[in-house]
């Protein structure tokens, strides 16, 4: 069964369509992550699930409610952590997530164990009666996993959950929200312009731009949809470029098993291939032959990034990260 | 019955906004410095008695009439010491003083005025005046006209009584104009609990995106509305009452403690409350910038306070005015509590100001739920 049946929905804000026709299911357990860059409306998407802002046209059930129509179910079945960070800063953890209990109407009876669980979960246990004023960005965003969680919902969603936050708290966020995924089966959307967080968490991706969906697959099937995405780099030390041979090599490098194009670039090389080992590995036996010693050899694979350019066009506007760059000459001498 | 509205959703509201405001003691203090200060600055300067007035004399006659005219001039200035009186040498030398601002008025006797005074020749006395300054005026111009009152009785009283003689009576004592104040520095304080916790902190949370936490959650927007305005009006009551309690002691009102006095202050207290709050929230249910409440905090103090009777009686406003303090919560608290605390009214004296506020409150409240958006 789908946690989340989303078909055609569409939001229009005057003449600016935020979202266009938008169509996709989760199923549930599932971790499914929209991805895109600011402003390609996944937020909107995520509002209209979470009933914050009513559809234009198209239909949504959530946890088999409709968002129009039982707006109420919907709120029954969701935590949400929106994108800002909405803990009182004024109020304790333990208050937070006490008050949200009694929004929810959790019984009284369970209300303190079950606080106290949650800020556990989250590793906020000994922060429990601090000032939520005086917590990091990180301790924030976890304290409002743990205030969304606090009815037990089916369907969580969260809106750019670590957008701002350092890379400890990223990554302790990351870690948060597998270990509750695994833990309860929750299903879980998340909206990012984030690339490696996309990549680490979901288990499928639909990629928005401009409002529209332009992709939807798991990570790895999306990476392998993009041909010659792998780019292979090498500088050569007694090889000037230029020269009669530096040409000569460089036909005998388009020859390579895999390689896609060649190109020079400030005395390196850089090669586009369908498969980068396989394209490293033919390179380093011919340099050997002919004598040329290689100073540097880098293979990036495909990421995320390469897969947005190439349903887009472009590349993501601000959220820019090119995937890590692996230097392996030293595999090959 | 379902009527659709959970109490424990509007408690967590409450409980939220009480814990907010317990923790941010800028509000308490806010909230209640301003209100006695004013209290305290305007009730002692407006509500003494104009003395030492400076009034030239300039006396051309210096006959036997004109004498006994000085020394009633110099038993004021001993006694009552409304005014003090410099002699000048001539009316033009006066007149240049008066224009300066060094004299407020000019007392001249003329060179034929005792003379006239013995023939009952019509005897004048000119009394010039800067009439720029009222409260200087008319104090200057009732005191002179006791002098001239008592200059035209006769030497020897008839024995029955020509004149018809109005007798007055004061129902109540001298009421001091910081007591007469104090009612509208209570009101006061409930208005700037209600602009700051009703109107600036309620934009801030909205624009800070503190409200979309409570929206996802099956809050209904009456259970939002209602535990807002209900933790106003807790914190309106209690500012007032903070500042009914100490004004009370400073402006010296008699037997404040009775338990049935302050009964009934507290139900004036709650019912101002409330019409208060329910009219900020109205004002900017729809509002999300954070500099509005700002930028209009004087504009509403302005337009409800002054009009309210607070410092000047609304029987003296034109007709305009007096249309806005009929649609002004405070004319209505400020009633109420000026019975209470200078007439030592009951309930009939306070329950036609509470029904009005009550009507007020549920009004405008209904209004705010009607307009408060439940979606972003």
């Amino acid at each position: 069964m789908n946690a989340i049946e989303v078909h055609k929905l569409t939001k229009r804000f005057g003449d600016f369509t935020a979202v266009n026709e938008v169509s996709f299911t989760v199923a549930e357990g599932e971790i499914f992550g929209l991805l895109g860059p600011n402003g390609a409306g996944k937020t909107t998407l995520i509002r209209m699930l979470t009933t914050l802002t009513p559809p234009t046209s198209g239909a949504a059930r959530v946890g088999g409610h409709d968002i129009v129509h039982d707006a109420d179910g919907v709120r029954h079945a969701i935590g949400v952590i929106p994108q800002a960070l909405t803990s009182d800063p004024e109020l304790t953890a333990r208050e937070n997530v006490l008050i949200h209990a009694k929004l929810y109407g959790v019984e009284k009876s369970r209300r303190a164990s079950l606080t106290t669980e949650l800020l556990a979960a989250v590793d906020l246990e000994s922060f429990s009666n601090q000032l939520v004023r005086t917590f990091s960005g990180g301790m924030r965003r976890r304290l409002e996993i743990a205030r969304g969680l606090v009815h037990s919902p089916r369907i969580l969603f969260l809106d750019e959950p670590t957008t701002g936050l350092d890379p400890v708290s990223r990554t302790n966020v990351w870690e948060m929200i597998d270990r509750l995924q695994k833990r309860s089966g929750l299903t879980i959307l998340l909206t990012t312009h984030y690339m490696d967080e996309a990549d680490k968490l979901c288990e499928r991706i639909a990629i928005v731009d401009h409002g529209k969906l332009v992709a939807l697959d798991t990570p790895a099937r999306l990476k392998d949809s993009i041909p010659g995405a792998d780019v292979v780099e090498a500088e050569f030390a007694n090889l000037p470029s230029g020269t009669p041979a530096w040409r000569e090599w460089l036909e005998q490098l388009r020859q390579l098993p895999q390689a896609a194009q060649v190109s020079e670039q400030d005395g390196s090389v850089h090669i586009t291939s369908h498969s980068g080992p396989e394209t490293v590995a033919a390179l380093m036996d011919r340099a050997r032959a002919r004598g040329i010693s290689v100073k540097r050899v880098t293979v990036q694979g495909t990421t995320l990034d390469d897969v947005f350019l190439h349903y887009t066009g472009r590349q993501l506007r601000d959220a820019l990260q090119a995937g890590p760059r692996l230097d392996v000459t030293h595999l090959y001498k | 019955m379902d009527i659709g509205i959970n109490l424990e959703r509007i408690g967590a509201i409450l409980e939220r906004d009480m814990r907010k405001f317990f923790r941010s003691p800028a509000l308490m203090v806010s909230s209640m410095v301003f209100p006695l200060m004013q209290l305290i600055v305007l009730g002692y300067a407006f509500g003494g008695k104009i003395k030492n007035i400076h009034v030239a004399l300039v006396d051309e006659d210096r006959g036997a009439e004109s004498r006994t005219l000085r020394e009633n001039l110099k038993s004021i200035e001993a006694g009552p010491k409304t005014f003090y009186v410099s002699d000048y040498s001539s009316v033009p030398d006066a007149v240049t003083d008066l224009r300066a601002g060094f004299v407020r008025a000019v007392i001249h006797i003329p060179h034929d005025y005792s003379r006239r005074v013995l023939q009952h020749d019509r005897p004048r006395i000119a009394f010039i005046e800067d009439n720029t300054d009222n409260f200087v005026t008319s104090q200057l111009y009732e005191r002179v006209q006791q002098l001239a009152a008592s200059l035209n009785a006769p030497l020897i009283a008839g024995r029955l009584p020509a004149a018809i003689d109005m007798q007055v009576v004061e129902v109540y004592p001298y009421i001091e104009y910081i007591k007469y104040l104090l009612s509208g520095s209570i009101a006061m304080s409930i208005f700037i609990v209600a602009m700051i916790g009703g109107g600036i902190v309620f934009i801030d949370d909205k624009a800070r995106g503190l409200h979309e936490g409570y929206l996802v959650t099956p809050i209904r927007k009456a259970e939002l509305v209602l535990g807002l305005n209900l933790a106003g009006a807790l914190k309106g009551v209690m500012a007032g009452l903070t500042i009914t309690l100490i004004g009370g002691l400073i402006a010296g009102i008699d037997r404040l403690w009775e338990p049935l006095r302050l009964f009934y202050l507290l139900l004036v207290l709650s019912a101002a409350s409330l019409a208060m709050i329910s009219f900020m929230f109205l004002v900017m249910v729809r509002v999300t910038d954070p500099l509005v409440p700002r930028a209009i905090f004087g504009v509403l103090n302005t337009l409800l306070f002054f009009p309210s009777g607070a410092i000047y009686p609304s029987e003296g406003f034109p007709v305009w005015l007096k249309w806005i303090s009929v649609v002004d919560p405070f004319t209505y608290a400020v009633h109420a509590l000026k019975n209470l605390l200078l007439k030592n009214t009951g309930f009939e004296g306070i329950y036609f100001d509470v029904f009005v506020l009550l009507g007020f409150s549920v009004l405008l409240m209904s209004a705010c739920i009607a307009l408060f958006q439940r979606q972003i």
